[in-house]
C-alpha cells in the first residue's frame, strides 16, 4: 500500500459531538461526572471515605471539575495495598474482567472492570482506531500479548466496537506472523512500536511487502520517537499512530494521535487528565511539563480519583487541525520513579532485588541493568555480582548459576532477560540513591 | 588418609573487560608469587584462570588486598611419563572408575610432563593412579616445578 499524504488523508470521527465538543460543554459534562463520581467512591470505596474524610472534604464540596484539586491522589502503591479487590466501588460479583500489569513489589496491579467499563474501553479503542481512518471494513492483526496485559485485549475490544474484523495474533513468531497478516489480508495491525519495526524489517526481508494490505498501525505501549515512526510508515507504506493506555485506567485507549501528529488526543470525557507540577503539585499551564494523573469520571468497577501515573508530559488544549477539540498530551520525556518500560513492560529495579533476594545465596542482591535496543527490540541486561561463597572455578557451574538467574528474572519481570554475572563487589554500593539502570535506548 | 596428595590451584574468575588479565598478572609479580603453569578458559562473557603458583595462600591474599575475587581449588598434578600413550592410559583408568573429570591442563615438568586433574573426587582420583601404578606430584613438587 502506500502511505497516505497529509493533503489527500480524509478524517473519520467516531463521535463528533464528544470529540468535537466545546470546552464549556465538556466542563459541564466532566463536573456533572466527577460530582457523581466522587458521591460514589465516598459511599462505595473505604479507601477514598478515609482518604477524604482525613483531608477534610466531602463529596458536597465539590461542586464542578474545577474542585478537582480538593480531591486526594491515589498512587501505584495505594492499589497495591489495596491489592486485589479494596478499591472495587460495586460488589465483586459485578466485575466482568480483570487485567493487570507488573506492581512494584512483584505482586501485580490489578484492574477490575464491569461490564459497562469493558464497553467504554472498547468505544474508547473504537474512536482511536477510527482516527487511524479504519472502519467496519477493516481487519485488524493484533499481534499485543492477549492474558492479563491489557494490549491485546484492548486492541480486540476496539475492533469489536467498531465493527471490523480482530485477528487476535498475540506476540512473538514473526514468521507466522506475516504470513498470516498475508494470508488474511489484514489491513491494519497492532503491537509495541518496536516490534512493529521489527516485523516491518522482516517483513521487508522476506519480500512479501507488496503483497500485505495493510494501511495503518496502531503503536504504543512504549516509549518510541517520530524517527521511528516514519521508518514504519516508509517500509510498510502505511500511516502509523501512537496510542497510550495503562491499566489502571483502563488500558489502551486513553489518548490517541491523529494523522497530525501534534499529541496524543485524551477521551477527557471518561478519563480527566491534569498536568501537574512535581514540586508543588500544582496545576502546570498548557505546555508545561509535569506529571500526568488522571481522574476516571464513569468507571464502575474500579474508580479512580487524580491517579499518578508518574509520567512526565505536557499539555495542549487548542482545537487540533483534525477538528478535535479534545486535549493532547505529548510524547513522555521520563518518568518521576525508575520504571523503565521494556518490550510493552513495566520494570522496576526493585522487582530484581527482590527476585535476586528470593534466590537465598548464589548472587548478592546488587545489580545493575542495562537497556539497549538492538535490531529494533529491547534487550534487558541484568548484571549480576556472583557471591563469594558460591563463586566456583567451574564454568559449567557460573553456567548453570546464570541460567537459574534468568528464570528467576524472567519469572519475577515477565520479559526475558540476558544475564551477566560480574565479579563480586564490582557494582556500585548504594550511597543513598544508587544508580541502577542505564538506558541506551535513544528515545 | 594416605593419598591426600592433592595441590591447590589458585582460580580468578575474569570479567571480560580490557588489561584485567593484565590486572592480575602484575599483582601476582609484584607479590613475587611465580607462576608455574596457567590455563585461561574463556566464554563469550568471562574467562577463567586456573593457575598453579609457588604460593597459592599468598597469591589469593595478594589478589584479596587489590578487591580481586580468586579461590583455592583441590586439584590433582599427574605425572605423565613422555611416552606415546601414558595420558591415554591414565584416562582410561580413571573413565573405569567412573570419576568425572571437570577439566584438564598440562605443563611439562623436566623430564616428564604434568597433567592437572579437576575432579569432583580428587582422593579418588589419587587413589585409582596410584593403584594403577601412575604418579602424582605432590604440593612442593608441583610449586616449584623446573626450578
Amino acid at each position: 500500500m502506500a502511505k497516505i499524504a497529509l493533503e489527500n488523508w480524509k478524517e473519520a470521527i467516531r463521535d463528533p459531538k464528544i470529540e468535537c465538543m466545546s470546552r464549556d460543554e465538556m466542563s459541564a459534562l466532566q463536573s456533572e461526572r466527577l460530582v457523581k463520581q466522587v458521591k460514589n467512591v465516598y459511599e462505595n470505596v473505604t479507601f477514598y471515605r478515609k482518604k477524604m474524610d482525613d483531608l477534610g472534604v466531602e463529596p458536597g464540596d465539590i461542586k464542578g471539575i474545577e474542585d478537582i484539586e480538593k480531591l486526594p491522589f491515589t498512587t501505584k502503591e495505594d492499589l497495591r495495598d489495596n491489592y486485589p479487590f479494596g478499591l472495587l466501588a460495586v460488589p465483586k460479583e459485578k466485575i466482568a474482567r480483570v487485567q493487570g500489569t507488573s506492581g512494584t513489589t512483584g505482586k501485580l496491579t490489578l484492574a477490575s472492570y464491569t461490564q459497562r467499563d469493558v464497553d467504554v474501553w472498547g468505544e474508547c479503542v473504537a474512536r482511536g482506531l477510527t482516527m487511524a481512518g479504519l472502519t467496519s471494513l477493516d481487519r485488524i492483526h493484533i499481534c499485543y500479548g492477549y492474558g492479563l496485559f491489557t494490549g491485546g485485549m484492548g486492541l480486540d475490544l476496539g475492533a469489536q466496537a467498531l465493527g471490523a474484523m480482530a485477528i487476535p495474533m498475540s506476540s512473538g513468531n514473526t514468521k507466522r506472523q506475516l504470513m498470516c497478516m498475508e494470508d488474511f489480508g489484514a489491513t491494519a495491525f497492532a503491537c509495541t512500536p518496536s516490534y512493529a519495526l521489527y516485523l516491518a524489517e522482516a517483513a521487508q526481508e522476506a519480500g512479501v511487502v507488496e503483497r500485505l494490505q495493510i494501511k495503518a498501525s496502531i503503536n504504543g505501549a512504549e516509549p518510541w520517537t517520530d524517527e521511528m515512526r516514519k521508518k514504519i510508515e516508509s517500509i510498510l507504506g502505511i500511516n502509523s499512530f501512537d496510542i497510550y493506555g495503562l491499566c489502571e485506567i483502563t488500558g489502551p485507549g486513553v489518548a490517541m494521535d491523529c494523522i497530525h501528529h501534534k499529541g496524543l488526543h485524551v477521551y477527557e470525557d471518561y478519563f480527566y487528565p491534569e498536568i501537574l507540577s512535581p514540586s508543588d503539585h500544582s496545576a502546570c499551564r498548557d505546555g508545561e511539563s509535569g506529571e500526568l494523573v488522571f481522574t476516571t469520571l464513569a468507571k464502575e468497577g474500579m474508580p479512580l480519583i487524580r491517579y499518578r501515573t508518574k509520567d512526565l508530559t505536557s499539555m495542549e488544549r487548542s482545537t487540533c487541525e483534525c477538528g478535535r477539540t479534545l486535549p493532547r498530551i505529548q510524547k513522555f520525556t521520563g518518568r518521576t520513579d525508575d520504571m523503565k518500560v521494556i518490550r510493552g513492560v513495566n520494570v522496576f529495579p526493585t522487582q530484581v532485588e527482590t527476585a535476586l533476594l528470593s534466590m537465598g545465596g548464589g548472587v548478592a542482591p546488587h545489580y545493575m541493568l542495562i537497556v539497549d535496543r538492538e535490531n529494533n527490540l529491547d534487550v534487558l541486561t541484568v548484571m549480576v555480582e556472583v557471591d563469594e561463597k558460591y563463586f566456583s572455578d567451574e564454568i559449567r557451574k557460573l553456567d548453570q548459576l546464570k541460567i537459574k538467574v534468568g528464570a528467576v528474572l524472567k519469572q519475577a519481570l515477565g520479559v526475558s532477560v540476558r544475564v551477566k554475572l560480574v565479579e563480586p563487589k564490582t557494582i556500585q554500593r548504594s550511597e543513598g540513591k544508587a544508580k541502577r539502570v542505564i538506558d541506551n535506548r535513544e528515545l | 588418609m594416605g593419598f591426600s596428595i592433592t595441590i591447590q590451584q589458585l582460580s580468578v574468575f575474569l570479567e571480560n573487560r580490557e588489561g584485567r588479565l593484565d590486572e592480575v598478572l602484575k599483582v601476582l609479580a609484584k607479590n613475587d608469587v611465580n607462576i608455574v603453569a596457567l590455563s585461561l578458559a574463556d566464554t563469550s562473557e568471562y574467562g577463567m584462570l586456573r593457575m598453579i603458583v609457588s604460593e597459592p595462600e599468598k597469591g589469593k591474599a595478594a589478589l584479596k588486598e587489590e578487591g580481586i575475587t580468586s579461590m583455592l581449588t583441590e586439584v590433582v598434578a599427574l605425572r605423565v611419563p613422555h611416552a606415546a600413550g601414558s595420558l591415554s592410559k591414565a584416562m582410561h583408568q580413571i573413565v573405569e572408575e567412573k570419576v568425572n573429570v571437570e577439566y584438564m591442563y598440562a605443563f611439562a615438568n623436566g623430564s616428564d610432563a604434568a597433567a592437572v586433574l579437576k575432579s569432583d573426587d580428587p582422593e579418588k582420583v589419587v587413589e585409582v593412579l596410584k593403584k594403577s601404578g601412575f604418579d602424582v606430584y605432590g604440593a612442593d613438587e608441583a610449586y616449584r616445578a623446573n626450578q
